[in-house]
């Protein structure tokens, strides 16, 4: 038996003060699944992440943008879907920020933080309406943080850069 | 909550006490300015006290990471003192924890600092 599961929906200026907004949001969604305040932080972080992707890389900081978010609370699991009005990326052409000659750069640890924080991550391109990211974390107590992320990931589909 | 901070001189370190978030655009940039001031002042010895950040994201830790480095190409030290568990964790996931020189004890942190 599948159930339906507690949907909350907003949509944003695409606008980086509205980042703690939607900071608020996802502690309120997460608390009211059930998880943990170490994990609400790692859910609260790769929200917050994904939504500087969408602002800043997705709509190019232009405000008449809008970023759209999904929080649908199942028994097990929180899904959240970020859509932006951008052109997609391809995740395979991020490097990773621990490698030595990468450890110094001043930037490229958002998709790094958000796949170790969630256990999914999916990159979905979608033609004519934007690019929409899907994060998954599981509502399990024993849930202990990734380094670094595991084979738990699913990649892009039909992402793009 | 913004980001704030608090400059004070500890014999020849100058130590700032930061509060509130680290974060892209407003926090950024502070610590940014901050940091370019010091180094324009001939300050060299740096010692950024987080005790009071309540939150830091990927552009933070990248700005930390650029501090480092500005301060260490003029020759001079930036050091860390008294992590949050939240920062504690982003340095030591990001692998960064063994780039900087982190402290929990001021006094400690400060006589590390090579003399001028």
């Amino acid at each position: 038996m599948t159930s339906e599961p507690s949907v909350v929906e907003v949509t944003l200026e695409s606008d980086l003060k509205n980042l703690e907004v939607a900071e608020e949001i996802v502690r309120r969604v997460a608390g009211t699944a059930g998880f943990g305040e170490e994990s609400e932080h790692q859910i609260e972080m790769a929200v917050h992440e994904s939504m500087i992707n969408a602002i800043w890389h997705g709509n190019k900081n232009d405000a008449s943008k809008r970023v759209w978010l999904r929080f649908e609370i199942y028994k097990d699991r929180l899904e959240i879907r970020i859509r932006d009005q951008g052109i997609g990326f391809n995740i395979n052409d991020v490097p990773n920020p621990c490698s030595g000659e990468n450890l110094l750069k001043v930037s490229g640890r958002g998709i790094f933080l958000i796949r170790t924080f969630m256990d999914e991550f999916h990159v979905k391109y979608l033609p004519g309406s934007g690019t929409e990211v899907t994060l998954v974390k599981r509502i399990d107590p024993a849930h202990q943080p990734k380094q670094g992320g595991t084979d738990r990931e699913h990649e892009s589909h039909n992402s793009t850069s | 909550m913004s980001m704030k901070a608090t400059i004070r001189q500890v014999d020849s370190v100058v130590v700032v006490d930061i509060s509130g978030r680290i974060t892209l655009g407003e926090g950024c940039a502070q610590l940014r300015e901050l940091i370019r001031d010091q180094l324009t002042k001939g300050n060299k010895r740096v010692l950024l006290n987080l005790a009071d950040v309540t939150y830091i994201d990927s552009s933070g830790i990248g700005e930390l990471v650029s501090a480092y480095t500005a301060v260490s190409n003029q020759g001079g030290q930036l050091k860390l003192l008294n992590l949050t568990k939240k920062v504690h964790d982003l340095l030591q996931i990001t692998k960064l924890y063994t780039v900087f020189d982190i402290h929990d004890d001021e006094a400690k942190a400060i006589s590390s600092f090579q003399k001028p």
